[in-house]
């Protein structure tokens, strides 16, 4: 990653996170790696086809990361499912693509499009697609037999999903319900489910946004170029910057400029904005990170400012 | 409306240890305003969800920012104003990083507590100061020592409604140390205003009486179990080096074994064979003795792989995969060990058993019993009591009264007999390997939280009992 902006530190030591010396006891880094790893071997062993759901986006690409070191040295014994909502940034399909060849392995993909295409889907007035990936997806998990579903969901992204379990039960309709979760005890995992069912796993709960940067830059992990700071023509609209899209189409007073951005979600170009920032590289973000006044999704993701209680309510419907 | 202050309270330097803890309290002890004051004097509090919050107060016809909405998630609970689930939150201070298992305190999620305190290195306990112990606190107290959550805090809340009295907050501390007493829990109590914070992060002006440390202090010093496993590696490191043998009991459940034979990423491990699994307690060294139980098959370390490079030793926490000088036949679900104090494997599992749905269990039901990665069948042999919340006895032990079946949240002494041998150890002095959860065959559904009891004199030197 190269870095070349001028910037002012958040802190004395927000440049040396790889260059500081070890310290005597397990970081929190550590631990939280250790304990994605045991997730992903426990839920793996007890599967009998599992899936990771990889969508380029950082949280599914530290998932598939720590998949990677958890099978160490065999090969990921795990299929990924992208599904595509048809608004992908050309970047991050070039990035899924090339990851799935380096790394081996077989890629699923569960096309919105094709729905929409024929006629199993309609295009929502608002033209978001993120709402309408969870009959793709279900349709895809019951379509393949995949019975553990891996995601790349933390607890602190949001109020509903802090009390999502790290092992998740899903009916035939993939829906959460709330108020009947099992009581997750001790470290032990229980992915046990009826046909039909399947459990949603993920081990990335107990990550908040800056341990997945900061452990982004502690193992070297590449992401798509998004992520970071570049100059990108840009709308505002609904306080958000957009960037045209076949699926954004400039209203009438909308006028692009060119900005410095970057993207802090990478989902469905027809609602995911861009926030200007200079951090050109992983140190910058964090350091960004580290200072930022917004929440990660509510800065970025117009379909979660619905409603309060919109993301309940998707996931209640089995969306991610 | 005094302005927010936003300042990043966690630097970006990444170097900060981690700590579990977990806070429980009655319906209205002021949990959530605690764990509101705790997020916001610590600047965890981002910019949107604080106005978010502010919004719904006004909404409600409040003033300010109620802070106990911050953490009230569901739209269930925002509903009914109360909090039903365990919500996990994160925040940090510039020394540590700390997930925080925010449990409900209504006698009905009771189940709540118990997944919270499960994975705690301490519990907070809420008291309303006006109410002192009551039936809640004495749940909660024997909650952490079933579990034994190795440190708890009593934050004494609300001490501004009796006019900062030293008086009513020294009784209850004393209430609280004779029950701490006699359930061999380690106990800090501290007077607290989680409304207008005092002593939750910053020293109260008002209590000149008490010189204690904070909530946050506490939470901040206590050793965290990661914290004490380093210790003992560095302790063994140093016994190593010096030539003496280091103590070295340690513990490894198989949860899957590596053999990635035409799926290896390069030629050299086509025939790689490693045991994977999250060291349970300890530290393994390379060159250790091992047992595998339940075959009883020894072995050695013949090394310790990550995907990072191999490892000299690894301690509780890590997860790791390790290689055997010999080929002995070892599969998940199998419990590698120190050869000195391995465990005996048994086929009666004798344990305390917290009732967590919500059909009871009774003497002869079928039950599947996960304990690390391995999962066998149970038959519930006896329920011998139940234990009586109120502890009228002082200690867990004293007050069990005689009971045959176990609702939900009970407590109970219960025996299984299991269809394959375990290697159970008493929990008590085994917090990994003596826990186990049970699982309905049916739906597997998870049923209850167990943890072993020492093992009955007479139960036979090779560990099985005939039954
Ligand atoms: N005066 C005073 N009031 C407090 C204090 N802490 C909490 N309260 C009030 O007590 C009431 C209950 O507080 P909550 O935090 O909602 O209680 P809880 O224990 O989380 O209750 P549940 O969510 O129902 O489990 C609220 O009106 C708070 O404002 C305190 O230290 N002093």
């Amino acid at each position: 990653m190269t870095s070349t902006t001028e910037r002012t530190d958040v802190s004395p030591t927000s440049t040396t996170a790889a260059g500081l010396a070890a310290p005597a006891g397990p970081t929190t880094l550590d631990a939280l790696e250790a304990e994605g790893i045991h997730i992903l071997r426990e839920a793996v062993a007890t599967a009998r086809k599992p899936v990771i759901l990889f969508s380029g986006g950082k949280d599914s690409v530290v998932v598939l990361h720590l998949a990677t070191k958890a099978f160490w040295p065999g090969r990921v014994p795990v299929e990924l499912l992208h599904v595509d909502t048809g608004h992908n940034f050309d970047e991050v399909i070039e990035f899924r693509n090339a990851t799935v060849a380096r790394l081996g392995l077989r890629l699923q993909v569960a096309s919105v499009q094709s729905y929409i295409d024929d006629g199993r889907l309609r295009e929502r007035p608002d033209g978001t697609r993120n709402p309408l990936q969870t009959v793709p997806l279900l349709d895809a998990i019951a379509g393949h037999g995949y019975d553990v579903v891996f995601g790349g969901a933390r607890r602190d992204e949001e109020k509903a999903r802090a009390k999502e379990r790290v092992v998740s039960l899903r009916d035939e309709f993939g829906q959460w319900d709330p108020r009947n979760q099992r009581p997750e005890l001790w470290s032990l995992y229980n992915t046990r489910h009826l046909p039909g069912q399947h459990v949603r796993v993920f081990p990335l709960s107990n990550w908040t946004e800056l341990d997945v940067w900061r452990y982004i830059e502690r193992e070297g992990i590449e992401l798509p170029s998004l992520y970071y700071a570049h100059e990108r023509e840009v709308f505002e609209r609904d306080g958000m910057l957009l960037t045209p899209h076949p699926s954004v189409k400039l209203r009438d007073g909308e006028a692009t400029a060119p900005r410095i951005v970057r993207y802090r979600t990478v989902g469905d170009a027809s609602c995911t904005g861009a926030v200007e920032s200079g951090a050109a590289s992983v140190a910058d973000v964090i350091a960004e990170v580290a200072a930022t006044r917004i929440t990660e999704r509510g800065a970025t993701r117009a379909d979660d400012r619905l409603s309060e209680a919109a993301m309940e309510d998707r996931k209640k419907e089995g969306y991610f | 409306m005094t302005a927010l202050d936003l300042t990043p309270a966690a630097d970006a330097a990444p170097v900060t240890s981690l700590l579990r803890f977990a806070t429980a309290g009655s319906v209205d002890d002021g949990k959530s305003t605690l764990v509101g004051r705790l997020l916001h004097d610590t600047k965890s509090i981002l910019a949107d969800a604080y106005e978010a919050v502010e919004r719904v107060t006004r909404e409600r016809g409040g003033e300010g920012v109620d802070l106990a909405l911050l953490t009230d998630g569901l739209r269930a609970e925002r509903e009914q104003g109360i909090t039903i689930d365990v919500a996990y939150r994160y925040f940090s201070t510039p020394r540590r990083t700390f997930i925080l298992a925010d449990c409900p305190g209504h006698v009905q999620y009771t189940r709540n507590t118990v997944t919270g305190a499960s994975t705690a290195d301490a519990l907070v306990v809420l008291i309303d100061a006006r109410h002192g112990v009551v039936e809640q606190t004495r749940r909660h107290l024997a909650v952490a020592a079933l579990l034994r959550v190795p440190h708890v805090i009593v934050a004494v809340n609300k001490i501004d409604l009796l006019a900062w009295e030293r008086a009513p907050y020294e009784a209850i501390t004393a209430d609280v140390a004779t029950l701490a007493a006699g359930l061999g829990l380690e106990v800090t109590t501290v007077p607290v205003s989680a409304l207008l914070g005092d002593n939750v992060a910053t020293r109260s002006q008002n209590t000149p009486w008490y010189d204690g440390p904070t909530v946050l202090d506490l939470l901040e010093t206590l050793p965290s179990g990661d914290e004490i496993a380093a210790a003992l590696d560095a302790d063994g490191a140093r016994a190593v080096a010096s030539g003496a043998t280091p103590a070295s009991a340690w513990r490894l459940p198989v949860q899957y074994v590596l053999r990635p034979q035409d799926a290896a990423i390069a030629p050299e491990y086509r025939e790689y064979r490693g045991y994977a699994g999250q060291v349970a307690e300890g530290v393994v060294r390379v060159g250790d003795e091992v047992r595998v139980q339940p075959s009883g098959r020894r072995s050695t370390i013949a090394g310790i792989d990550t995907a990072d490079g191999p490892l000299e030793s690894a301690r509780a926490g890590q997860s790791i995969a390790v290689r055997l000088a010999d080929d002995v036949d070892v599969a998940r679900g199998d419990l590698l060990s120190s050869v000195a104090d391995a465990a005996l494997p048994t086929k009666h599992l004798d344990a305390h058993v917290a009732w967590l749905a919500e059909r009871p269990l009774r003497v002869r039901d079928r039950v599947l019993v996960q304990h690390g990665s391995a999962l066998v069948q149970g038959l519930v042999s006896g329920i011998t009591g139940v234990l009586d919340i109120a502890l009228p006895g002082g200690t867990l032990d004293a007050s069990i009264v005689p009971g045959g079946e176990l609702g939900l949240n009970d407590i109970g002494v219960v025996s299984i007999v299991l269809a394959q041998p375990l290697a159970v150890e008493d929990y008590g002095t085994h917090r990994r390997t003596g826990a186990f959860v049970l699982v309905d065959p049916q739906d597997g559904g998870t049923l209850a939280a167990g943890t072993a009891r020492a093992a009955e004199p007479g139960t036979g030197t090779d560990g099985y009992l005939s039954v």
